[in-house]
């Protein structure tokens, strides 16, 4: 699986939901498929987008918020997954892309490509629902069911260690913050 | 143990008063009262974390959800947020109101909390975080507000350092 294929299969579901992505390819893909005011870009921090999408979250039960994590971002804050189940807001939905490399910076292999199982180790933490999927049928309905589900969902999706050429787009940090939060104010449940 | 529960609620009312309603801890001695205010507090939200760095996350995420949060942590805690806040709170114009326990300064008895004494301020100073020490009842309420104010102004990370002469209550 591709993840831009990935990402423009649940394309339109997120056009409801606050969304939350890591840096690099996730970002730029989302972007290139086209940007929304919803849609906030975490370009450095890494780990920290889940716990942003916790933050929202637990702070606005009213909304939908995704977050689109990695492998290599979600090994560097493996503890806020258990942050994450113990307050297991049901209006959260934490995908994971596993391509098990660090793709942006060479490509060079991350524990999931030795093992270690990213759907395991949250439904170990608590986290109620946790599941991995490797293609774009089981990602789209996996996806559709977490939403639906209403509970908190880690859904690991296997993709390849392919992305684009370029990472920066013309979307500014700052325009996108605040853009970001304007839009949050102005959104009812 | 003898950290002081009426010092504690006048830091913890200070910060309702900001209208502070998600607050983020890892807990350490000196935190315990505020940390058990906040628990028992239905108006505001308690994180309780794994590790302080995810606590930047969280007020970023509520700032953007419009909702005012606070951290509680250790000056050790803080020490190992400093990406966090870098490339999070600093990069994205994020205000983030630290409350942290300022470990390691004269009166210090254990000896693993020495190092990050020596280091907070001067860490601090390099990041360009404005703070003040809370070391006085008759200031807290005004620096806890002041320093609100400032990081919703500025969109930056500020901090309070909670001192022993405030949160230690010696036996005499």
């Amino acid at each position: 699986m591709l993840r831009i294929d990935a990402l423009r299969a649940i394309y339109e579901r997120l056009e409801r939901c606050v969304v939350v992505t890591i840096m690099g390819a996730v970002s730029a893909e989302l972007q290139s498929i086209g940007h929304r005011p919803g849609f906030f870009y975490l370009q450095h921090a890494m780990g920290l987008a889940s716990s942003m999408g916790l933050g929202i979250a637990l702070s606005r039960p009213e909304l939908r918020v995704v977050v689109l994590d990695g492998d290599g971002s979600l090994l560097m804050n493996l503890g806020g997954l258990t942050t994450l189940a113990r307050y297991r807001p049901p209006n959260l939905t934490h995908v994971v892309f596993d391509n098990e490399s660090l793709l942006s910076v060479g490509g060079f292999p991350t524990a999931t490509a030795t093992g270690s199982d990213l759907a395991a180790i949250a439904r170990a933490a608590g986290v109620p629902r946790a599941a991995t999927v490797g293609t774009i049928g089981e990602f789209v309905a996996a996806f559709g069911a977490a939403l639906a589900a209403d509970q908190l969902t880690t859904l690991v999706a296997k993709v390849e260690a392919k992305g684009p050429p370029v990472f920066l787009t013309d979307l500014s940090m700052l325009e996108n913050r605040f853009q970001f939060a304007r839009h949050l104010r102005g959104l009812k449940g | 143990m003898p950290v002081s529960v009426a010092h504690s609620r006048l830091i913890y009312d200070a910060l309702r008063a900001c209208d502070v309603r998600l607050i983020s801890a890892l807990p350490e001695t000196w935190l315990v009262h505020l940390i058990r205010m906040a628990d028992d507090d239905p108006e505001v939200t308690l994180v309780r974390l794994a590790k302080e760095e995810e606590g930047v996350g969280i007020s970023a995420g509520a700032h953007f959800a419009g909702v005012k949060s606070a951290m509680l942590m250790q000056n050790h805690g803080f020490l190992q947020s400093v990406n966090g806040i870098v490339s999070l709170a600093q990069l994205y114009r994020i205000p983030l109101l630290m409350l942290i326990s300022y470990r390691g300064e004269f009166g210090e008895r254990d000896p693993w909390q020495t190092e990050g004494g020596g280091v907070t301020e001067a860490v601090l100073g390099a990041l360009r975080i404005p703070y003040q020490r809370l070391d006085d009842p008759a200031h807290v309420a005004q620096r806890i507000h002041k320093a609100q104010t400032l990081a919703e102004s500025a969109l930056r990370p500020v901090a309070l350092l909670l001192c022993r002469d405030l949160m230690w209550e010696e036996a005499s």
